[in-house]
């Protein structure tokens, strides 16, 4: 066996499981603090894409420019669905709002699809492309940058999560609403703050992944790894969905090389079976889970 | 017992919260009719009454996580009752829950931090790089917790368990201790000695005796310990089938008709007390 010719694939895997770990975080931040499974975090990410090349090839912006305002866009399309589409379901049941968030799937697909088409598009090329080598091993200088860019952000958010006020009020949030509530922590504001920095999250890794791969509006599917990785890892879980990417991204890569890029949804998949029938909540999931 | 007894001077002055012919129903359900009741500053006033009475449901109201159908709630002579629970908490509103509600996952020393978090006023970005005013408040807030409260309600040897690890009487100990950083200026405790054994249950006496004594901190409770409701408390308010049926001092609450009647599912008041007292 070639090792180096394995090596190159686990790191290029590696390198997507960071971004599938970045989304991955994103999709836990809004689970955590209002338990709710955002199925439409695929399309967001996808709208990030949209908006980055909108704001680049059609109103011109620099690309330095471009990042923040599509974080930016990210964060304000995460306060109004929760305000407008989240918080009217509130109490409601679970099934319900996952279905809401399916609906919202849709409709931003079908937005971008009406304004920009259905043809894939490649976004400007804004990465270096100087060949990296680590060691003897090749890493695509993109996936390398992507995958530096997501732990640098993921690193931010489990400082943020950990220290800030906001991170122990979201914390806090989580384990008991009740209790933050009484203890002066305005829950209504953890739970937008939550989609803000979600959605902020998920429109800057979808900047990231169209650099990659380009962009088109079928781009969302990208959430339903996502999804196999939050469920892998713990739904509540940030170190979960951390370990859970990487792996996934590994196995996708592996089993794309070696067996063939059909089998990599079935290598996913038996790994979440398997997962599943040892661990229910996942790797790091807290046991109180309601169930879907 | 002299507590009841002896009245002090304070409590002849306004009171400090004030439940005005409160109402609450749910749907076609009345939990609540019309309750009124004052709790004096500087006091310790115990909410009775058999299961079901409304208790709970009174605290709850009080504290804003139910909204009342009529009547108000006065705090210092301002009327809370459209306020939300974070608002309350600000103005000084501290509680417990009747099933323990701490952070599980985080320590203690987190969980005691938290009460402090509706005084706090940096944002999110000096708290992420701990710098001056974040930096002198969080230095400021561990030394008041740490000297204050955790040695004063003795829990210093558990300060970095995680609360989840914890034995139950030690779990409503912190819990206690994270309602106090809150600083609050009523402290309303929701069963603070259930399922307690007598030793838990006489510490737990004293801590909210030394509360309200030396903290100055006013105490609104519900218990169904009648032998510790009758120890400690200045006030006694007898709520049964969402209405008041007595109030005043523990000794003239215990020989009230209409309480012993309230009681005679469960046994005479009397009875109870002698027993509970008894064991």
């Amino acid at each position: 066996m070639d090792w180096l010719y394995v090596t190159e694939v686990a790191l290029a895997g590696l390198g997507a499981g960071a971004l599938y770990a970045l989304t991955g975080v994103a999709f836990v931040l809004i689970y955590k603090a209002t338990r709710v499974v955002n199925l439409a975090i695929g399309e967001i990410l996808m709208l990030g894409g949209y908006v980055f090349f909108g704001l680049v090839a059609g109103a011109g912006l620099s690309i330095w420019a471009a990042i923040p305002l599509t974080i930016l866009a990210g964060a304000a399309l995460g306060a109004v669905v929760e305000r407008a589409l989240i918080r009217p379901m509130l109490g409601e049941s679970p099934i319900s709002v996952f279905m809401v968030t399916i609906g919202l799937g849709s409709i931003l697909a079908g937005v971008v699809e009406l304004g920009w088409g259905a043809d894939p598009l490649r976004l400007p090329e804004f990465i270096p492309n100087t060949p990296i080598f680590l060691g003897e091993a090749y890493l695509a200088p993109k996936v390398a940058y992507g995958a530096l860019v997501a732990a640098l952000l993921i690193a931010g958010a489990v400082i943020a999560l950990r220290f800030s006020r906001g991170g122990v009020a979201l914390r806090a949030t989580a384990r008991d609403q009740g209790a933050a509530y009484s203890m002066g922590i305005d829950v209504g504001r953890v739970f937008s703050l939550s989609w803000m920095a979600a959605c902020a999250t998920a429109a800057g890794a979808g900047v990231i992944v169209g650099a990659i791969g380009g962009i088109s509006p079928t781009m969302g599917i990208f959430g339903l790894s996502v999804l196999v990785v939050v469920i892998v890892g713990g739904l509540d879980s940030v170190a979960g969905a951390l370990v859970g990417g990487l792996l996934i991204g590994l196995v996708e890569a592996l089993a794309g090389s070696f067996l063939g890029g059909e089998y990599k949804l079935l290598a996913t998949f038996s790994l979440l079976i398997l997962i599943l029938m040892v661990r229910p909540y996942g790797i790091f999931g807290t046991h109180e889970i309601e169930r879907l | 017992m002299s507590d009841g007894l002896t009245r002090s001077p304070r409590e002849t002055a306004a009171p400090i919260l004030k439940v005005d012919a409160l109402s609450l129903s749910f749907g076609g359900l009345r939990a609540l009719s019309g309750v009124s009741f004052e709790v004096q500053d500087g006091s310790i006033t115990a909410l009775i009454g058999p299961n079901g009475a409304g208790k709970t449901s009174m605290f709850n109201a009080i504290s804003g996580f139910y909204r009342p159908s009529a009547g108000r709630i006065l705090f210092d002579g301002e009327d809370i009752s459209r306020e939300r629970p974070p608002a309350r908490a600000k103005r000084g509103l501290a509680r417990t829950f009747q099933n323990i509600a701490l952070f599980r996952g985080m320590t203690v020393l987190d969980n005691i931090k938290l009460g402090r978090h509706a005084h706090l006023k940096t944002n999110i970005f000096d708290a992420l790089f701990y710098r001056g005013r974040a930096h002198r408040e969080e230095m400021e807030l561990r030394q008041e917790v740490e000297e204050r409260i955790i040695d004063f309600l003795e829990i210093q040897h558990i300060r970095h368990a995680p609360v989840g690890a914890l034995p139950y009487g030690l779990q409503k100990r912190v819990e206690l201790a994270r309602a106090l950083a809150m600083r609050p200026r009523i402290l309303m405790l929701d069963e603070p000695v259930a399922g307690m054994n007598r030793e838990e249950t006489e510490d737990m006496a004293r801590f909210i005796l030394d509360v309200k004594e030396e903290w100055g901190i006013t105490i609104l409770m519900v218990e169904h310990d009648m032998g510790m409701v009758m120890d400690i408390s200045d006030h006694v308010v007898v709520l049964n089938f969402g209405q008041v049926i007595a109030q005043g001092r523990p000794s003239d609450v215990q020989s009230d008709p209409a309480v012993i009647s309230a009681y005679l599912g469960s046994g005479d008041l009397a009875e109870r007390i002698r027993k509970t007292e008894a064991a």
